[in-house]
Parts: structure tokens; C-alpha cells; sequence
């Protein structure tokens, strides 16, 4: 560290050549010139940001590439995607960066809101910027969506239908709005079209359009929330150049070196040209959308598709506006009681959630007695006041028997719902089989 | 922060020359954009609809009556459905579209129920739900037989709860 500090001394004289290029003037637009010490410290925002940012680049420059190749068609999609991959130089490597870049991004951006969430912040003044963030994140989860269906193989065409089917469950216009989602009553040519033009070209605009807000937002707030304790104290500031820049260069070629490696290993997957009249068994939506399935499988459709899923972006999106009992603390799961509740929790979900699944499963769906009543109370109402209830009584267990803030009580239930949601996504990725009974994966 | 005693000002002052003529320009900017949302939103839905109020009507002929036999399921891929011939004759066109959530049903023959792969819905040969997620049976396709000639109309599919009698079409 204290090497670093001395190199920022010798700046003045790299200051002249950088006017010559404006390179430094560039980077200092998205930076500030100076930033505190303690900013700079990796385990406290781990670079999740910038990896983000970078992965985005990375899938616009590889995009760009695809889209010289790649026929939006039905008849033509799926032999353009084995056209790139035996004839273009490249081409296969091209597709699989682009390919697990996407799932990077997706995964990154996900622990970016982690990170940004147990650090607290989202406070004020970075309330707003809360918000921009989990637009961001909706923009990549539809640029995967989209992207999802271009190389209409097997994989691409039944994740597509069964992930769009869900949209005829919402009440009063679900089937008006798939069929405007899909261009007509089933995944087909327009469908194809709308998905490419949105994933090629109309997403990307968001995406670059929310990113420059997003920044401008966090240098609106002074950079990125530091511990409240060295914010306390007279703070050592260094110049961005070349200390932030330096650590921000080691993560951008960590992560490429990890993407590339990868992507020179693992292939991209390509199932058989798409073939609307066999559903491979079983049909998965795409991995980030199988904790709703493994919810439909549980739930009534209005509760699954609608109810749940819109009650959770509300109380995402509401979470910088509770009135908290405590300003930001910059640490780490608030504190060590914070921490200790959110284990506790993660432990509860972690135990309770595969045995809900178990029950429903096993002596729930299969009851004939049961089957009796309407879908609505048995599969909807009834579970859904029970896990109300269950979310209720975390948060008073954790207000009276442990005394908490309310920003470790909401941090408390935000970790159960958050492992419960991992569990029912990893229950359909890995233990989902054949006709979508649960079976070991191995 | 300045247009804000420009606009008080505004409000008081007569409609003056510059005032009518700044309103004019508004007015047709607000019109401007209008028209280009108007126009785009037009051209979007005219991609969408060639035929009239969504009509989609598609007569498809699947073979002669004589081909069927009683009692029987049969699959015609093109029109992405099962043509189930029942006991007394009657003629059902049920689409393979599962009702759940849009995956291909296929018949498995050795248990005689239509078979969802994607969430192990299961329907009898009439199309009725045997066993849930599926929330009701299978869409049927409007069926004509003129000389002997089984036709079906694969553009318009028809949402039903259960098999009823009336829904059978006899030669």
C-alpha cells in the first residue's frame, strides 16, 4: 500500500504526457480524481461493479461480432449458429465467450445487489440509485431472456414457450400479452424477430443508458459507501490514478482471464434444431427463471406467476424506503449480531425449504382428498398465509428475542427469502428430471 | 430554476403576440410527437394482424373418415394435433398443446393418456385433465366432414374445461 501511495506522488510527471492523449481526463470522467483510502480496500466491494461493467462491454463487442453472422430466421437461425462454429475463424470461441459472459453478467450483477444490499448501501443519498440498479438488473435478465432464444435449438424453443406460457396465467389479459410478447399464438418468425431486435439492439440502449445513470449516481453520492468508522476519521485521500485504476485493471484481467480460459474449455450448449412437435423431457425454462417454474410446480398459477413474483419486486424495489433505525453502516451485515441472525435464518430456510418441497410433492399433489378443493386455496391461499406467517414470526423472533434494528430484522428476512429462492432454483436445475420428478443427479 | 417566474409571469400576462406565438409552437411539438408515437405504434400493430380481427382460420383436411378407426388416436403433425376418434363414432380434433404451459403433449399409447413432458400433466384420450399442474383439458379444434373428408380448422383452437358430448362432430 505504501508503495502505491509514493507512486501517486510521482504523478505530476506522468501529467504532461497524459495531456497529450486525454486518456487520463477520459477515466477521470467516470472517476473522481481522488478517492479515499478506505474505497480502495477489494473485500469491501469485491469490484463486482466494474466487473459488470466490463462483461457488458465484453458482450457488446462480441455481439457486434455475432450479429455479422447470425440470420434472425427460423429456417435459417440454427444453421447460421452451426455455420459459425465449423466455418468462421473464431466462431465457436466468439459464441462461447458470449455465451458465458452472459451467465457472468447475470451472476455478477446478482452479487453486486448482494454486496450493495449487506453493506447498507442503499440508504440515502443512494436511494434512487437502488432503483437504477435493479432496473439494471431486469435489463440483463431480458437480454438473457432474449438472447435465450437466437440459436433456435431444442433448448432455445421449449424455454421460450414454456417461460412465455407462464405469461397466459396472469389475469385478464395473460393471453393478449403473450401473444403481443411472441408476435402471434406461438414461438415462431416474428417471435424470432422481436426477440433479436430487442436483444441486439433495444435492450443494449437501456443497458448503456441506465449504466451512464447509474454512474452518474454514484459520484452524486461521493463514490462508493465506506465504513462508517474510517468515514469518521480524518480520511486519507489518494489519487485515483494510479491507485484505483492499478487494482480495477488486476480484477478486469483476472475476471477476462477466467472468461476466456472457459470459454476455450466448455463449449456453449447446442441442442437439435428446434422441433415444435416434441418437447424434450423434461422442458426447462432458462436456469435463472427455474425457481418460478419450481414455484409453479407448488403454487396456482395467479399465485406463482403473479402474486409472489410481483409481492417481490415491490419489497426489492421498497427496500431503500423503509424507515430505518440506523443510518448506513458501510460493514458488513450491518454488525456481529447481524451476521448471527442471518445465519440463523439462512439456517431456517435451508432446513424448512426442501421439506416444504418434500411435503408438497409427496403428500400434498398427490392427495385425492385434497384435490377436492380449489386449486386457489389448496396450492394458493393456504401455503401462501403460511409462509407470511413464518416470515412474520422470523421478523418478531429476531426484534424481541434478539433485540434487532430494523435493519438487521429486514436483513434477517431478506436472507430467507433470498435462500429459499437459491434452493427452489437449485432444486430445478440439479434435482429435476424426467417428466420433472425429483431424482438425484446423479 | 429560471423558467419558474417566466411561467408565473406568463399565466398573468395577456395573450401577447410572443405568448400566442410560443403556445403555437408548443402545441405543435406536443402534435409532433404525437404523430411519430401514433405512426410507430401503427406500424408495430399492422406487422402483427394481416387478417381481419384476428382471424386465423387455416382448413386443414387430414384424411377420409374411413381412415380412422373406432376407438382410436391418431396424430397429424402438420396441424400440430391428435385426431381421437371415439367408440361411437364421433370425431375430436385436440390440439398437443398442453394447457399448462404450451409444451407438446404426446399419446402414449401402452397407458392410453396424453402425456405432458415438461410438468408431467397427464389427460385421457378425450383430452380431460387425469392429473394436475394442467388446469384444464385440451384445446379442440373445430371440425368439418363434408363427403366422407375429415376437415379441421387449425386457426381457431377452442378453450373447454372438460369433454362434453356435444363437443364430438359425427360424419
Amino acid at each position: 500500500m505504501a508503495e502505491l501511495l509514493d507512486k501517486s506522488k510521482q504523478d505530476s510527471s506522468a501529467d504532461s504526457q497524459e495531456q497529450k492523449f486525454g486518456l487520463k481526463s477520459l477515466i477521470l470522467h467516470l472517476h473522481p480524481r481522488r478517492v479515499p483510502q478506505a474505497a480502495l480496500e477489494l473485500t469491501h466491494t469485491w469490484g463486482l461493479g466494474g466487473m459488470a461493467a466490463l462483461l457488458v462491454a465484453i458482450q457488446f463487442v462480441t455481439g457486434l461480432l455475432l450479429r455479422f453472422v447470425y440470420a434472425p430466421f427460423p429456417g435459417k437461425a440454427f444453421d447460421s449458429i452451426i455455420m459459425l462454429q465449423n466455418e468462421v475463424l473464431f466462431g465457436q470461441f466468439v459464441r462461447n465467450i458470449h455465451h458465458w459472459s452472459a451467465i457472468f453478467l447475470l451472476t455478477v450483477t446478482f452479487l453486486h445487489l448482494l454486496r450493495v444490499f449487506f453493506t447498507g448501501a442503499f440508504h440515502r443519498p443512494r436511494q434512487f440509485n437502488w432503483i437504477i440498479g435493479c432496473s439494471l438488473l431486469f435489463t440483463v435478465i431480458a437480454s438473457n431472456f432474449t438472447g435465450y432464444l437466437l440459436p433456435w435449438d431444442q433448448l432455445a424453443y421449449w424455454a421460450i414457450t414454456v417461460s412465455t406460457g407462464m405469461l397466459e396465467y396472469l389475469p385478464v389479459a395473460g393471453a393478449q400479452l403473450r401473444e403481443a410478447v411472441l408476435g402471434g399464438p406461438e414461438v415462431g418468425a416474428a417471435t424470432l424477430l422481436i426477440f433479436y431486435n430487442l436483444h441486439t439492439s433495444i435492450l443494449p440502449l437501456i443497458l448503456l443508458l441506465l449504466m451512464l445513470l447509474h454512474f452518474w449516481r454514484i459520484r452524486k453520492a461521493r463514490g462508493v459507501i465506506i465504513p462508517q468508522k474510517s468515514a469518521n476519521e480524518a480520511n486519507d485521500y489518494v489519487a485515483v490514478y494510479p491507485n484505483l485504476i492499478v487494482k480495477e485493471l488486476v480484477v478486469a484481467l483476472v475476471l477476462l482471464a477466467a472468461l476466456l480460459t472457459l470459454s476455450a474449455i466448455f463449449n456453449a450448449p447446442l441442442q437439435a434444431k428446434a422441433n415444435p412437435y416434441f418437447s424434450p423431457n423434461p422442458a426447462k425454462a432458462p436456469w435463472y427463471f427455474q425457481g418460478f417454474q419450481e414455484l409453479l410446480l407448488h403454487f396456482h398459477p395467479l399465485f406463482a406467476v403473479l402474486v409472489i413474483p410481483f409481492a417481490a419486486i415491490v419489497a426489492m424495489l421498497a427496500i431503500p424506503y423503509l424507515r430505518y433505525d440506523a443510518e448506513p453502516t458501510g460493514i458488513w451485515f450491518i454488525s456481529g449480531r447481524g451476521r448471527k441472525m442471518g445465519l440463523i435464518s439462512a439456517a431456517i430456510a435451508l432446513v424448512f425449504t426442501p421439506l416444504a418441497i418434500l411435503v408438497d410433492e409427496y403428500i400434498i399433489s398427490p392427495s385425492a382428498a385434497l384435490a377436492a378443493f380449489p386449486g386457489y386455496i389448496i396450492k394458493g391461499v393456504i401455503p401462501l398465509s403460511f409462509l407470511l406467517f413464518f416470515i412474520a414470526a422470523l421478523y418478531y423472533l429476531a426484534k424481541k428475542k434478539f433485540a434487532a434494528t430494523r435493519n438487521e430484522a429486514v436483513q434477517t428476512v431478506f436472507i430467507f427469502i433470498l435462500t429459499g429462492f437459491l434452493i427452489l432454483t437449485a432444486t430445478s436445475v440439479g434435482f429435476r428430471w424426467e417428466g420433472m420428478r425429483l431424482a438425484w443427479p446423479w | 430554476m429560471s423558467t419558474s417566474p417566466r411561467k408565473q409571469n406568463n399565466r398573468e400576462k395577456p395573450l401577447n403576440r410572443r405568448n400566442f406565438l410560443k403556445k403555437t409552437w408548443a402545441a405543435l411539438g406536443i402534435l409532433a410527437g404525437l404523430e411519430f408515437t401514433g405512426a410507430g405504434i401503427a406500424f408495430l400493430w399492422s406487422n402483427k394482424e394481416k387478417t381481419p380481427a384476428g382471424d386465423r382460420s387455416k382448413l386443414l383436411s387430414v384424411g377420409a373418415v374411413s381412415d380412422f378407426a373406432l376407438n382410436s388416436v391418431t396424430p397429424f403433425r402438420p396441424g400440430r394435433l391428435y385426431i381421437c376418434r371415439l367408440e361411437d363414432g364421433g370425431f375430436l380434433a385436440i390440439s398437443l398443446k398442453c394447457s399448462h404451459l404450451g409444451c407438446s403433449v404426446s399419446w402414449d399409447a401402452s397407458s392410453g393418456k396424453f402425456v405432458c413432458p415438461c410438468h408431467s400433466s397427464s389427460f385421457d384420450k378425450l383430452g380431460n385433465v387425469l392429473s394436475p399442474p394442467a388446469p384444464r383439458a385440451l384445446d379442440i379444434f373445430p371440425v368439418f366432414i363434408q363427403n366422407g373428408e375429415v376437415l379441421v380448422n387449425t386457426g381457431k383452437p377452442v378453450k373447454r374445461q372438460r369433454f362434453i358430448k356435444s363437443q364430438a362432430v359425427y360424419a
